[in-house]
C-alpha cells in the first residue's frame, strides 16, 4: 500500500546511499531523487485526508492485541509533508556544506539521515501508541551517529547526553505511561476524541500526563531539555532538519498527538492545570538562556527549546482554537527554525565564524543569507510578513477564548525577548562594519536552500488558509 | 515411531557422547554433535505441535506405568523450554568447528564435543522428565559435563572457575535432592504429577516447608539467583567461546524451569504465594540481582565478564515474574526464558568471533576499539543484540519489558515499575560503554583490515541476532506458547 | 527424649550437612574442600536410606508370614547418588590435578594471588 511506501521509500534510500558508498555524486542524487519521490507520495495523500479519509494500514501484530498501525491524519500529514519537504531542501544543503567543510564519513551521514527520515515519517504516520514509540526510539538511536558524526571527545560527550536523556526519558517515562494506558484503557489506539475518557481522573490523569510530557524527551520540556545544546556538536545541516525539524517536531507531534487521540480534546481541564506552567516557564527561561549565549547555534537551540514549548503551552490550554495553533506552529517554527540553522552553517563555511560577537558586518559580505536569516528571525519572534506570525495569531485567539492569562503573558513576555536576541544579530550583520578576512557568500547549493526556506516561511504567512484547513480537520 | 520421540529426545544425544568418544575423530564429532542437535529441535518441535494441539503428553521410560515407573511428560512449559533449548543447541553447533579448533587442544577438542552432548542429553532431560529423582540424575550429568565444559578455557584461571562453579552446583544439586528426599518421606512417590496429588493431603507441613525450602536454595545455586551467583561471572568469562554461549542460553534457564515446576506444579501455588512470604523473596532478590548486577556490568573491564553480570541481572528479571505472580508477569518470566537465551547467545558467538579474529584468550574493553570498522557486521550484530538487552522496541527484550512492567502495573506496584525500567537504564550504560569503544575508539594503527569472524561462525551467530529482532516483531510462537505455559501454571491441578 | 534417641540419623544427617558445609567454606585448600563436599553428600545417604529401614519390617523379599517389609526404593536412589558422588569426586580430583600442574598449589588464597599478579602483569592473555 502507498500508506507503506512513505516508510519504505526513506529506507530503500538508506540502503541505496550505502550502495553507493564510491560514487558521490550518484550518491547525492539518489538522496535528491528520494526526497522529491517521498514527498510527492505524501503529497498526493493530502486531498483524501482533507475531505476526512484515514488511510489506514495493518503492518502485523506484535504483541496479542497489539499491532503495528500505520494511518495517516490531518496532523500527521502536516508532520509527514514538512519533513519530506524540508529533506529535499536539507539534502540540497547538506551537498554543499559537506563538500564544502570537506567532511568525512559523507555516506555514512547520508545513510542515517534518510533512515531518520524514515523513522521521523513513521512517528508522523503511527496509527496507535505503540508504532510511534518504536518509531520514536528509532529516531533516537539513529539519529545518534549523526550527533557524534565528527567523532572527537567533544562529539563524544555531546552524544552521550543526547542519548543518556533521550533514553532516559523514554524508558523511565514513556513507557509505564504507556504500559499505565494500556491497562487503563485496554487500547492503545489513537482515537479522534481520546481513548481515556472517563477511565482516569483528577491526579492520576495529571499524572499521567506528565509521564508522557517528561516521557517524551523531543519536546524539550524543561528540565529534558539538555540534550538538544548538546546535540549543537552535530554538523549543522543535522542540527537544522533534525533539530529543528524532524526529531524535535517529533517530540512535540507526539505530545499533540497524545492529547488529541489519547486524552482527548473534551478531556477535564484540571488534569492539564499544571502543564501550562512548565511550558511557559521552559519559553521564558530558555529565551533568557538564549539572550546571554554567544554561540550563533547555542543561542538557536535554546530558541528551540523555547518555540517548542509554545506548542506544549497551546495544546496544555486545550481548546480547538488553541490546538490548531499547535499544529500550526510545528510547521512554522520548522520552516522558520531550519532557515536560520541554515544561514547559520552557511556563516560558518563561508566566514568560519560561529560566535554571535563575531557577525559584525557579515550580513554585508553575505547579503542572501542574512536576508533569509532577518526572515526567519521575524517568524520567530512572531511578526509578518513570516509564517511565526500566523501560529502566533491562533495561539493568543486561543489563550483569549479561553481566557488564560497565564499563556498571554508568557507570549508577549517571550515575543519581547525574542526580539531581544534575534534583531541585534541582524543589526550586527548589516550595519556594522565588517572585521577580519574577505569572504564571499556560502556555496550555492546552501544560499539555495536558505533561499528557498526563507520564501517558504514568506508563503505560509500568505497562503495560511492550507495549513489551518488541516489544522482544524485534525479535530473531526 | 514417532510416540517414542520423549525418549528419544534425550536418548539421542546421549548415546551420541560416549560414540564421539569411542570414534575419537574431530569431523565425526563435531558432525555428530550437529546432526543430533537439529534432530534434538524436531524432535522439540514436533512435542510443542503435540500439546499445542492435544495436551500433555505422558510417555513411560521401559512401559513401566506411573507412577511406579518413570514418566517423560511433555506439558505447555516444558514444551516451550525444550524448544528454547534444542534451538540455541542448533545455532552453537554448526558455530563449535572454528572455534573449538582455535581455543581448545587438538587432542581434546573430541571431548567437548562429547561433553556439550551429555550437556545437552541433561538439560533435554531435567526439562522432560516427570519423575523428581530422575531430575536429579540428569540435573548432575548436564552439570557435570558443565564443569568440564568450563575447564577446557584456555586460561588457567578456567580451571579455578570451573572448580568453585562445581563446588557451588554440587552443593546446589544436593540440596535439591534432600528436598526431594523429605518429600518423599512425606508423600511416598516420585512422580511429580503424584507427590503434588499427595501434597494436598498431607497434615504436617513443616516437612515439606523444609523441602521447599532446600530446593529453592539448591535450585537458587543453579540459576545463580542473587546472592547465590559468585560462579557465574569467572565461569562465563573463562570458558571457551562456544561453551558460555550455550551455558548462558540454556544452563540457569532449566534450573528456572526446574523451580517453576515446583512451585507451580507440585506444591500448591495458592496458599504458597499467600501464606509464605514467597512473592517478597522473590522480588526482593529479583530487584536487587537486576540494579545491582547491571551497576557492577557498567564498571567490568573484561567484556566477557560484563556479559556475564549482565546474565545475573537478567535472570533477576526472570525470577521476578514469579515473584509478581500473575499472567502477565509470568507470561513475562517464561517468554524470557527464550528471549535472553537469544539475545545472550548471540551476544557470546559475536565475542567468540572477535576474540578469534583477535587472536586473544580474553577481551578487555580496549580490544573492541575500532571493531566497527574492523568488523562491521560484528559490531553492528552487538549493537542489535544489546539493544534487546536494554529492551529497545522492535527487538525481544522488549516483549519481555512490557510484560513485566505490565505484571507490577495490575499488581498496583509502580515502585516496581520504576525498577524494572531503571535496571534497563543501567543497562544502557553498559551497553553503551561496549558501543562506545567500538565505534568511537580508534583502533590501533597497525590494526589489521577489515576482516570477519569465519563464515559459519557469523552465520550461526547473525542468525541468533535476527532472532532477536524476530521476536521482537513475530511473537506468535514467544508469547503465544509462554502465556500458554503461565496459564498452565497458575490454573494448577485444578 | 524420644526426640534425640527417635531420630539419632535425621540428627546425624543435620551433623554431617554442617559439618560438610564447613569444611567447604572454611578450609582453603581444595582437597579439604572435595572432602567437605563429599561428606555432605553422605548427609543425603543417610536421610534416604535410614527411614527405608521400617521397625519390624523384614528385608524386601516376599516370603510367606511377613506383612510389614523395609523399603527397597531408597536404596536404588542412594545407590545412583553414591555413583553420582563418585563422578563428582572424581572430576574434583582431576581439577585439583590440573590445577596444581598449572598453578603449583592447591591452596585457594595461593592461586588468587598467583591470579591477581597475573591479571596485573597482562591482562590480555594473548595466547
Amino acid at each position: 500500500m502507498m500508506l507503506a511506501a512513505c516508510v519504505l521509500i526513506p529506507a530503500a534510500v538508506a540502503a541505496l546511499i550505502a550502495a553507493c558508498h564510491r560514487r558521490p555524486n550518484l550518491r547525492e542524487a539518489v538522496s535528491l531523487a528520494g526526497a522529491a519521490l517521498l514527498f510527492f507520495t505524501v503529497l498526493s495523500f493530502s486531498q483524501a485526508v482533507l475531505e476526512g479519509a484515514r488511510p489506514r494500514l495493518l503492518l502485523g501484530e506484535m504483541l496479542p492485541g497489539l499491532a503495528l498501525v500505520l494511518e495517516l491524519e490531518p496532523l500527521g500529514l502536516l508532520f509527514a509533508l514538512i519533513a519530506s519537504g524540508l529533506w529535499f531542501v536539507s539534502a540540497v544543503y547538506s551537498i554543499g556544506y559537506m563538500r564544502g567543510n570537506h567532511e568525512a564519513n559523507q555516506t555514512r551521514f547520508y545513510v542515517c539521515f534518510a533512515a531518520a527520515i524514515a523513522s521521523a515519517i513513521g512517528v508522523a504516520l503511527a496509527g496507535n501508541l505503540l508504532t510511534l514509540y518504536l518509531f520514536y526510539e528509532a529516531l533516537t538511536l539513529v539519529t545518534w551517529p549523526l550527533v557524534t558524526h565528527h567523532g572527537d571527545a567533544e562529539a563524544r560527550r555531546g552524544g552521550r547526553t543526547y542519548l543518556a536523556l533521550l533514553l532516559a526519558t523514554s524508558l523511565l517515562f514513556f513507557l509505564p505511561a504507556m504500559a499505565a494506558t494500556w491497562w487503563i484503557a485496554g487500547t492503545l489506539e489513537f482515537e479522534p476524541g481520546g481513548i481515556l475518557q472517563g477511565k482516569v481522573s483528577g491526579t492520576a490523569a495529571a499524572l499521567l500526563l506528565a509521564l508522557y510530557a517528561f516521557g517524551i524527551g523531543k519536546a524539550a520540556l524543561m528540565p529534558i531539555h539538555r540534550w538538544l545544546p548538546a546535540a549543537m556538536v552535530a554538523p549543522t545541516p543535522v542540527s537544522a532538519l533534525l533539530h529543528a525539524v524532524a526529531v524535535v517536531k517529533a517530540g512535540v507531534f507526539s505530545i499533540v498527538k497524545v492529547v488529541v487521540y489519547v486524552f482527548g480534546a473534551d478531556f477535564g481541564r484540571e488534569a492539564f492545570a499544571w502543564l501550562p506552567w512548565v511550558a511557559g516557564f521552559t519559553i521564558l527561561a530558555a529565551s533568557v538562556v538564549a539572550l546571554r549565549a554567544d554561540n550563533l547555534k547555542r543561542r538557536l537551540a535554546y530558541s528551540t527549546v523555547s518555540q517548542l514549548s509554545y506548542v506544549v503551552l497551546a495544546a496544555a490550554i486545550l481548546t480547538p482554537l488553541s490546538l490548531a495553533a499547535a499544529a500550526l506552529h510545528i510547521v512554522a517554527h520548522a520552516l522558520g527554525k531550519i532557515t536560520l540553522f541554515f544561514a547559520a552553517g552557511a556563516v560558518y563555511t563561508a566566514a568560519h565564524k560561529t560566535e554571535v560577537s563575531q557577525l559584525d558586518g557579515v550580513g554585508r559580505r553575505m547579503p542572501w543569507t542574512f536576508a533569509a536569516f532577518g526572515i526567519g528571525a521575524l517568524s520567530m519572534i512572531g511578526l509578518p510578513p513570516a509564517a511565526g506570525f500566523v501560529s502566533k495569531w491562533v495561539l493568543v485567539s486561543g489563550a483569549l477564548e479561553a481566557g488564560h492569562w497565564l499563556a498571554l503573558g508568557v507570549v508577549v513576555a517571550s515575543t519581547l525577548l525574542n526580539a531581544g536576541y534575534f534583531l541585534p544579530i541582524v543589526y550586527r550583520a548589516f550595519f556594522r562594519e565588517a572585521s577580519g578576512e574577505e569572504h564571499g557568500e556560502a556555496p550555492l547549493p546552501m544560499v539555495l536552500a536558505l533561499v528557498a526556506t526563507a520564501v517558504l516561511t514568506v508563503l505560509m504567512f500568505f497562503f495560511a488558509d492550507l495549513p489551518l484547513a488541516f489544522a482544524r480537520k485534525m479535530l473531526g | 515411531m514417532l510416540e517414542h520421540v520423549p525418549a528419544l529426545q534425550v536418548a539421542l544425544p546421549l548415546v551420541a557422547a560416549p560414540l564421539i568418544v569411542l570414534v575419537r575423530s574431530r569431523r565425526f564429532a563435531w558432525l555428530a554433535t550437529t546432526v543430533v542437535s537439529y534432530l534434538c529441535l524436531l524432535f522439540s518441535i514436533q512435542l510443542a505441535w503435540r500439546v499445542a494441539a492435544s495436551g500433555p503428553v505422558s510417555y513411560a521410560i521401559g512401559s513401566w506405568p506411573p507412577p511406579w515407573g518413570i514418566e517423560y511428560r511433555v506439558d505447555a512449559l516444558s514444551a516451550f523450554v525444550l524448544v528454547a533449548v534444542s534451538l540455541t543447541a542448533s545455532f552453537v553447533a554448526p558455530y563449535a568447528q572454528r572455534s573449538i579448533a582455535v581455543e581448545v587442544a587438538r587432542d581434546r577438542q573430541y571431548l567437548m564435543y562429547a561433553m556439550y552432548c551429555l550437556s545437552l542429553a541433561g538439560l533435554l532431560g531435567i526439562v522432560i522428565t516427570g519423575d523428581a529423582f530422575n531430575l536429579f540424575v540428569f540435573l548432575e550429568i548436564s552439570s557435570l559435563a558443565s564443569y568440564v565444559l568450563v575447564a577446557l578455557g584456555q586460561r588457567r584461571q578456567a580451571l579455578m572457575a570451573a572448580y568453585q562453579y562445581m563446588l557451588m552446583g554440587t552443593v546446589g544439586a544436593t540440596f535439591y535432592v534432600i528436598g526431594v528426599g523429605l518429600l518423599y518421606l512425606m508423600t511416598g512417590t516420585l512422580n511429580l504429577v503424584d507427590m503434588a496429588e499427595r501434597l494436598r493431603a498431607v497434615e504436617d507441613a513443616r516437612p515439606v516447608l523444609v523441602a521447599l525450602a532446600f530446593i529453592t536454595v539448591g535450585m537458587g545455586l543453579k540459576l545463580a539467583l542473587f546472592p547465590l551467583h559468585h560462579w557465574l561471572p569467572n565461569a562465563y568469562a573463562y570458558a571457551p567461546s562456544m561453551a558460555t554461549a550455550f551455558l548462558a542460553a540454556t544452563g540457569t534457564k532449566v534450573s528456572v524451569y526446574v523451580l517453576l515446576r515446583y512451585y507451580f506444579t507440585v506444591f500448591d501455588p495458592v496458599p504458597l504465594f499467600s501464606h509464605l512470604p514467597t512473592e517478597e523473596v522473590f522480588v526482593a532478590l529479583s530487584v536487587a540481582a537486576m540494579i545491582v548486577a547491571s551497576f557492577i556490568a557498567v564498571f567490568e573491564k573484561d567484556v566477557k565478564r560484563l556479559f556475564a553480570w549482565s546474565s545475573v541481572a537478567q535472570i533477576g528479571y526472570i525470577t521476578l515474574g514469579i515473584g509478581v505472580d500473575n499472567q502477565s508477569s509470568l507470561t513475562g518470566s517464561i517468554v524470557h526464558l527464550l528471549n535472553h537465551g537469544v539475545t545472550k547467545g548471540a551476544i557470546f558467538l559475536l565475542l567468540g568471533g572477535v576474540a578469534l579474529r583477535a587472536g586473544l584468550a580474553a577481551l578487555p574493553l580496549r580490544s573492541l576499539a575500532g571493531l566497527g570498522r574492523r568488523m562491521p557486521l560484528t559490531a553492528f550484530g552487538l549493537v542489535i543484540a544489546g539493544l534487546s538487552l536494554v529492551g529497545v522496541p522492535g527487538t525481544a527484550g522488549f516483549i519481555t519489558k512490557w510484560y513485566l512492567v505490565l505484571g507490577a502495573l495490575e499488581r498496583g506496584w509502580w515502585w516496581l515499575v520504576a525498577a524494572i525500567v531503571g535496571s534497563s537504564l543501567i543497562a544502557v550504560a553498559y551497553v553503551w560503554r561496549v558501543v562506545e569503544a567500538m565505534y568511537l575508539h580508534p583502533g590501533d594503527a597497525g590494526a589489521p583490515h577489515r576482516r570477519e569472524a569465519p563464515p559459519a561462525m557469523l552465520a550461526a551467530a547473525g542468525a541468533m541476532v535476527l532472532l532477536c529482532v524476530y521476536f521482537g516483531f513475530e511473537t506468535g510462537f514467544s508469547v503465544g506458547g509462554a502465556a500458554d505455559a503461565a496459564a498452565f501454571l497458575l490454573r494448577g491441578l485444578r | 527424649m524420644s526426640t534425640v534417641a527417635g531420630h539419632y540419623s535425621y540428627w546425624m544427617t543435620i551433623v554431617l550437612i554442617v559439618a560438610g558445609m564447613y569444611i567447604l567454606i572454611a578450609r582453603g585448600n581444595l582437597m579439604k574442600k572435595l572432602l567437605g563436599l563429599a561428606v555432605l553428600q553422605s548427609s543425603v545417604y543417610l536421610l534416604y536410606i535410614a527411614p527405608a529401614k521400617l521397625l519390624g519390617g523384614t528385608a524386601p523379599i516376599v516370603a510367606q508370614g511377613y506383612t510389614v517389609y523395609s523399603n527397597p526404593l531408597p536404596h536404588v536412589l542412594i545407590l545412583t547418588a553414591i555413583v553420582v558422588g563418585v563422578a563428582t569426586l572424581a572430576l574434583g580430583l582431576a581439577m585439583v590435578v590440573r590445577i596444581r600442574e598449572a598453578y603449583g598449589s592447591i591452596e585457594e588464597d595461593e592461586i588468587l594471588a598467583r591470579d591477581r599478579a597475573d591479571d596485573d602483569r597482562a591482562p590480555d592473555g594473548a595466547r
